[in-house]
């Protein structure tokens, strides 16, 4: 009799164990089952990244669509280039898609914004994105700003 | 002056006389098996009373945390007017961090001590002895089956205790703070990762797991058989095991998250 309430309780702790991950990852964590193997990779150059890091959001008209999985420097150009994986589902990015660098609101994460051109083709996997938009950067922009003060003084 | 140099050799000696003796303990009860063994049923009764019975304090704790944790990351966030980061700082702060150390810091005080203290008895009621005179290897019969519910009960209760933390804070952030409870919980499902956050902060509570448990048993098993030396055991048990977590908990985070 007292053993078996023992076993019982243990196992309603165990389960409660496993809810709780399961909360955790499904409420939380907003974990999703079809996640894996669904996506493509496309790469895009900037001149400068200004904090942008992997796993970083990818995103259009606010809406996520996929993540940064690499960031490196090119040796040969000296610019950053960003490997992006983006979900299957979005399958029809124009050819001449651009790219962004954005901060979410004044001091939030960096991430990256796409908009749609106009073309006919698609990006497919492995692309490059032409058409970017670095981020901006506080000091230049202070820098230019003080620089044509000066030019007007 | 050379009495000093004695002292210190001897307690210097002792230290780590002590951690080779801790080191043979666990490696010899780890694995299950030998003359007398315990069997499964000795697991189920030791994970009843670590695991079931610190339920109650896991819970009252996590809940008041994560409430806590939502009334002073408010404070400070609605300053940015970023108050709706709110959920991610909750839940980060409580899957990272105080989900296993706090629930660690609790489970030495409730199941720590309480294993010390039984082991000890055991000890100085020569019960342990008397195993040994049956043939039964009181390691495997004793320490085996408490070591193992350790491990195993501690990450169920850190995730217990995160879980709880989140919906404490959900409660004062949407029900008495007002904040939107889309911008609560989506904010948090965007910055929160599942193999970065949840299954860290589990692998970091299971690590605790071992060293808190692991602690104790030898405490018990290595206390000197008087009442004194249980009290003094039990003491030793819950300060040792608790800086033992911090310290560890400073290793671990700068092992998995200190490159990001």
């Amino acid at each position: 009799m007292r053993m078996r309430y023992i076993e019982l309780a243990v196992g309603v702790f165990m389960i409660m164990g496993v809810i709780a991950l399961v909360l955790m990852a499904f409420r939380v964590s907003g974990l999703t089952m079809d996640d894996a193997g669904e996506t493509y990779t496309v790469k895009a150059r900037f001149e400068n990244l200004g904090g942008l890091t992997e796993r970083a959001k990818v995103s259009m008209a606010g809406v996520t669509i996929g993540r940064v999985t690499q960031v490196y420097l090119d040796t040969e150009w000296y610019s950053a280039v960003v490997e992006m994986e983006i979900n299957k589902s979005m399958s029809t990015l124009t050819s001449d898609t651009s790219a962004a660098i954005l901060t979410a609101g004044l001091l939030g994460e960096k991430y990256i914004g796409l908009t749609v051109g106009a073309e006919e083709e698609y990006l497919a996997e492995g692309d490059w994105i032409e058409d970017t938009q670095s981020a901006l950067v506080l000091e230049e922009l202070i820098g230019r700003f003080l620089f044509n003060k000066a030019e007007e003084g | 002056m050379l009495d000093r140099l004695t002292q210190l050799g001897k307690s210097g000696t002792a230290a780590i006389g002590s951690l080779g003796r801790a080191s043979l303990l666990f490696w010899n009860s780890f694995f299950w098996g030998g003359p007398g063994s315990a069997g499964f049923g000795d697991l189920i009764r030791q994970l009843y009373s670590v695991g079931v019975r610190s339920l109650s304090i896991i819970l009252v704790a996590g809940f008041f945390v994560g409430m806590v944790l939502g009334l002073q990351g408010y404070t400070t966030l609605v300053d940015f007017g970023s108050e709706s980061a709110l959920g991610t700082l909750v839940s980060l702060t409580l899957l990272r961090e105080l989900g296993p150390v706090v629930t660690a810091l609790l489970f030495a005080g409730r199941a720590g001590s309480a294993l010390t203290a039984e082991i000890g008895l055991m000890k100085a009621t020569e019960q342990l002895s008397a195993m040994e005179m049956m043939g039964v290897d009181p390691l495997k019969r004793v320490i085996t089956p408490r070591l193992w519910a350790g491990i195993l009960a501690m990450p169920v209760l850190a995730l217990i205790f995160s879980t709880v933390g989140v919906w404490g804070g959900a409660f004062v952030a949407i029900d008495m703070l007002g904040i939107d409870d889309g911008a609560y919980w989506g904010n948090m499902q965007a910055s929160v990762e599942f193999y970065e956050d949840v299954i860290k902060g589990v692998i970091k509570s299971v690590a605790f797991g071992i060293v808190v448990t692991w602690i104790a048993v030898y405490q018990g098993y290595d206390s000197m058989p008087t009442s004194e030396g249980i009290g003094k055991a039990t003491t030793q048990t819950v300060v040792i095991s608790s800086l033992a977590v911090l310290g560890l908990d400073f290793v671990l985070t700068a092992v998995m998250f200190g490159g990001v």
